[in-house]
């Protein structure tokens, strides 16, 4: 154990960060920019159509184009055409059709892949796709989801006999609490799909090193070491050959948590060729072929007493698939199953979750991966509830929530949560916001008939983060485990290499991660290297997605710190000639108890285990400390957020006035990186509410698949945020952490909506589709009033 | 091709292009500049900008041909070595990057946007950076990195 913690450590302070030095200086290594001799690039036809027969596929005309070594179709390719995995089965009569990399006979969603060309430079090998002969006979799209369901559908996967994936059920009991309510409401929200839009393209490049079978894969991933498995399953490469590399990598928010298509067939190419491929996506490519996410139909239904209690609430999904399934396409939603009862008490939860295929992209993780969709859903009923008894919506929250005094508390969806203050969260957010004047001006607003009216929205949510016990990941039916890895090596110069399974694409786990062990080893931050994501040096880890690298892999560095530290002191105390018991460790030094001129550096305690000239009998030479860390359950973040809504009568335009949060993410590493990931979780919750949604027309064709018509807020779009913390720290991990990753992204969405429809709830207006553009505020506005919209 | 003359961070370079090369490709694929990066394919995203003959550009929207003769100037020619300019250091300062990916274009951006407004408000410096995309801070500390460039570059009152 470590026995000091001094004032002085690094822990908790909002110290800059190591990673920014190369990136503001240019000196990155982002997959694109490697360069290795001899490369092939790849360029992928991709469908036009969203659901048609390929009748004629002739790749051999690109051969003769200018730079062209190589092109392939399904067929060509053979057995090398590998199929990607989904690994979340979450039932046992999951339809679970094949997602051939290139596909075969038939194109399933526009972007497709259906043939790829291999030139010496990127230029020939997208001039040379138009050179493919391919005809389509398109067939009909099958984009609706209701209609999807609905008998006489087309069909996307005609194998299948049907579009619905999968229906999953949990709960019961519902109907007998509704029966005993006073009150019962009930919505259909509509949970837009979205794109994820990191900046950095995907990227891959993969290398054979000396035969085929031993193959190195750089590639923008989040995932490198879960890529290493599922690659070595999908090719046949023995997964000792497999090196999977993330250098720098350019976002994610849960869309480079995936095996690509991409990735495989770069990797299968390269085998066959023996030369290095290259595959960098278009930002037009991206926007079709990187997974998308949301994009559901919820039916959610609220019971209470009249005086405002909550008995029960029943939810039925309609969750968009996409045409294929990628690596947890199916239990994105069942993230989002546990969510829905949230902060509240509540007798009965009942559940029921349909996956349906339709001829679009496929969809899976993005930013909270489930649980926005459950938290928009639950905070926008709670304040049509309210409005229903006519009760201020925190009041409505504040009886139903879980008393802080009440924890640990089992919820009604089976999970239980360790700590929680959602009292203090609030208030502090009420406080920083100014609730009483804000409700007076909108009073007078309302009074004067303004034409701008105000509104405000309330969110106050919680999440499961720190994926995840390895238990309950095997309970649902998901094929891995959640538990993290650290080696924490120190080097004979006294200098330390912390290696981490989590895989961090701009979060800051370089800085965040050596605070940890610097304040446990008592040795400057600066002195840490941190490796991750790369399976050739750290060869253990699950990753990053899910708020989980801080929650899980964070326990791993104290427990590999502080395993490291009890090595040591067996070294220090022969040294010093007393027993490891008569040590103390503080601020980086072994102390004998007593007598405080007898100490020993852990540095110069390196340097002994290295030199191993004078060890203790049975002790190893070298000093490291390893750890492999299953948490002991998830951990559960909230917050309290606030939106002051100023809302155009006239022509619906919608400004977002004052954002105020509070959040409580248990014990801070460093709150400046904390502070980034909520300003970056709002900016993408905001965009939900305000910009963003990835729409089809009735064919399955892409409405705005560009970044010049898909709307990612840009600097005048958003406001400066007002931020706040509590600190309720987490007692299901030993830091006291519970992930912050998510957090703004969640609770964010609803606060928007909720005030938009505050300040418009006068004139009748009860709900407001996402994205609330101008236009669908005003002609929401228009529908309320009963006129034409 | 055609025949060009750039002077890229303070380096003349002559090159053969085709014309229809981007000055993006030229930079990053000829000549090695891959600090200056490609984000998107619509001119919307910002993260290749750099200076063209002091002013700021997007890269992907000029043409290797268009540059002949002009000079230029990207994020690893703004400080010399270990450096720093004091944008740069104003975006560590302020925590102003996550990820990294549009930070290059937003650093060149600001150099631009404090050149024509040594002082901006928060309004100006928001729409003086509404052509560069970023995914991962909000914009909220790159708004107060900006300000703090500004104050380190002796613009700010």
């Amino acid at each position: 154990m470590t026995e000091t913690v001094d004032t002085s450590t690094p822990l908790g302070r909002p110290i800059k960060r190591k990673e920014d030095a190369k990136l503001l200086h240019g000196r990155t290594n982002w997959t694109d920019n490697i360069q290795l001799p001899g490369t092939l690039h790849m360029a992928i036809l991709r469908s036009p159509y969203a659901h048609a027969k390929i009748t004629k596929l002739d790749v051999t005309p690109a051969l003769s184009r200018p730079n062209v070594i190589a092109a392939y179709s399904a067929e060509e390719l053979g057995d090398l055409n590998g199929s990607i995995p989904c690994v979340w089965p979450v039932t046992d009569d999951i339809v679970m059709p094949d997602f051939p990399a290139l596909a075969k006979g038939k194109v399933r969603q526009v972007g497709d892949a259906v043939a790829v060309v291999l030139a010496t430079d990127p230029v020939h090998a997208a001039d040379a796709l138009d050179a493919i002969e391919v005809d389509y006979e398109p067939l009909d799209a099958v984009v609706d989801m209701e209609a999807a369901l609905a008998p006489g559908s087309a069909l996307v996967h005609d194998d299948a006999g049907t579009n619905s994936c999968y229906v999953y059920n949990l709960g019961g009991g519902y109907d007998d609490v509704k029966a005993k309510a006073d009150v019962v409401v009930k919505r259909r929200f509509i949970n837009q799909r979205l794109i994820p839009a990191f900046m950095e393209p995907r990227s891959v490049v993969a290398a054979p090193m000396g035969m085929s079978d031993e193959m190195t894969v750089w590639s923008s991933t989040q995932i490198a070491h879960v890529l290493r498995v599922l690659m070595a399953l999908v090719t046949g490469i023995p997964e000792n050959n497999l090196r999977i590399i993330a250098p720098d990598v350019g976002g994610g928010f849960g869309g480079k948590l995936q095996l690509y298509r991409e990735e495989v067939l770069a990797t299968q190419l390269a085998r066959k060729l023996g030369r290095p491929v290259k595959w960098t996506e278009t930002r037009s490519e991206d926007m079709v072929a990187t997974h998308h996410g949301r994009d559901q139909i919820q039916d959610i239904e609220i019971a209470a007493t009249k005086d405002g209690k909550i008995l029960g609430l029943k939810v039925d999904l309609i969750a968009n698939m996409g045409a294929y399934l990628q690596i947890i396409t199916p239990g994105i939603p069942l993230l989002g199953m546990f969510m829905y009862p949230a902060i509240y008490k509540m007798d009965a939860y009942d559940f029921k979750c349909t996956g349906v295929f339709t001829n679009t992209t496929p969809t899976d993780a993005y930013r909270g991966a489930g649980r926005p969709e459950a938290t928009y859903a639950i905070e926008r009923i709670v304040d049509e509830l309210a409005a229903e008894l006519d009760m201020d919506p925190m009041e409505l929250r504040e009886k139903n929530w879980i008393k802080h005094e009440e924890f640990p508390y089992t919820t009604v969806a089976g999970l239980t949560y360790d700590t929680g203050n959602y009292e203090a969260a609030t208030a502090k957010a009420v406080d920083l916001f100014g609730m009483d004047e804000l409700r007076a001006e909108q009073k007078r607003r309302r009074e004067s008939g303004d034409p701008v009216q105000l509104g405000i929205g309330i969110s106050t949510f919680t999440e499961m983060c720190g994926l995840a016990p390895s238990r309950t990941l095997g309970a649902l039916k998901y094929v891995a485990g959640g538990w993290e890895h650290a080696t924490i090596r120190m080097l004979p110069t006294g200098k330390v290499e912390l290696i981490t399974g989590t895989s961090p694409h701009g979060q800051g786990h370089e800085t965040a991660w050596s605070q940890i062990a610097a304040s446990i080893l008592g040795i400057p931050v600066e002195d840490i290297e941190v490796v991750h994501g790369d399976t050739g040096r750290a060869p253990y880890g699950m990753d990053t997605y899910g708020s989980r690298s801080l929650a899980v892999g964070g326990q791993a560095i104290k427990k590999a710190a502080d395993n490291l530290i009890e090595k040591a002191r067996v070294i220090a105390a022969h040294q010093l000639e007393c027993s490891p018991g008569d040590l103390e460790f503080v601020n980086g030094e072994f102390k004998v108890k007593g007598d405080p001129e007898k100490s020993q550096a852990i540095g110069a305690v390196a340097f002994e285990a290295f030199t191993a000239h004078n060890l203790p009998d049975g002790v190893e030479p070298t000093l490291q400390g390893e750890a492999t860390v299953d948490p002991e359950d998830f951990s559960y973040p909230h917050g309290t957020h606030l939106a002051a809504m100023e809302v155009d009568t006239e022509t619906g335009k919608v400004t977002l006035r004052k954002y105020v949060c509070v959040d409580d993410v248990g014990n801070q590493v460093n709150p400046m990186i904390v502070e980034g990931q909520v300003h970056g979780g709002l900016a993408q919750g905001i965009g939900q509410a305000l910009y963003e949604g990835a729409f089809y027309d009735e064919d399955g064709l892409p409405l705005n698949a560009n970044l010049s018509t898909y709307l990612i807020p840009a600097a005048p779009d958003l406001p400066s945020f007002i931020t706040g913390t509590t600190t309720t720290p987490s007692t299901t991990h030993p830091l006291g952490t519970k992930g912050v990753g998510e957090a703004g992204a969640i609770a964010s969405t609803p606060a928007i909506i909720n005030g938009i429809v505050d300040a418009l709830r006068p004139m009748g207006v009860t709900d407001v589709a996402m994205p609330a553009t101008p236009m669908t505020v005003w002609k929401t506005i228009q529908a309320a009033k009963g006129g034409q919209a | 091709m055609q025949h060009i003359s750039v002077n890229v961070d303070g380096t003349q370079y002559e090159g053969e292009v085709e014309p229809r090369t981007l000055l993006v490709h030229w930079l990053r694929n000829e000549l090695g500049k891959v600090g200056t990066v490609v984000g998107c394919d619509t001119s919307n995203c910002g993260a290749c900008t750099i200076l063209l003959n002091g002013r700021s550009v997007k890269s992907c929207s000029v043409l290797a041909v268009q540059a002949d003769g002009a000079s230029v100037t990207t994020i690893q020619g703004i400080s010399t070595g270990d450096d720093w300019h004091p944008v740069q250091t104003a975006f560590k300062e302020c925590h102003g990057l996550q990820c990294g990916y549009c930070t290059p274009g937003m650093v060149m951006s600001t150099i631009d946007l404090l050149g024509e407004n040594p002082n901006p408000n928060e309004t100006e410096i928001r729409e003086g950076l509404e052509g560069n995309l970023c995914r991962c801070t909000g914009y909220h500390n790159i708004v107060r990195s900006v300000e703090k460039a500004a104050e380190l570059m002796g613009g700010a009152k």
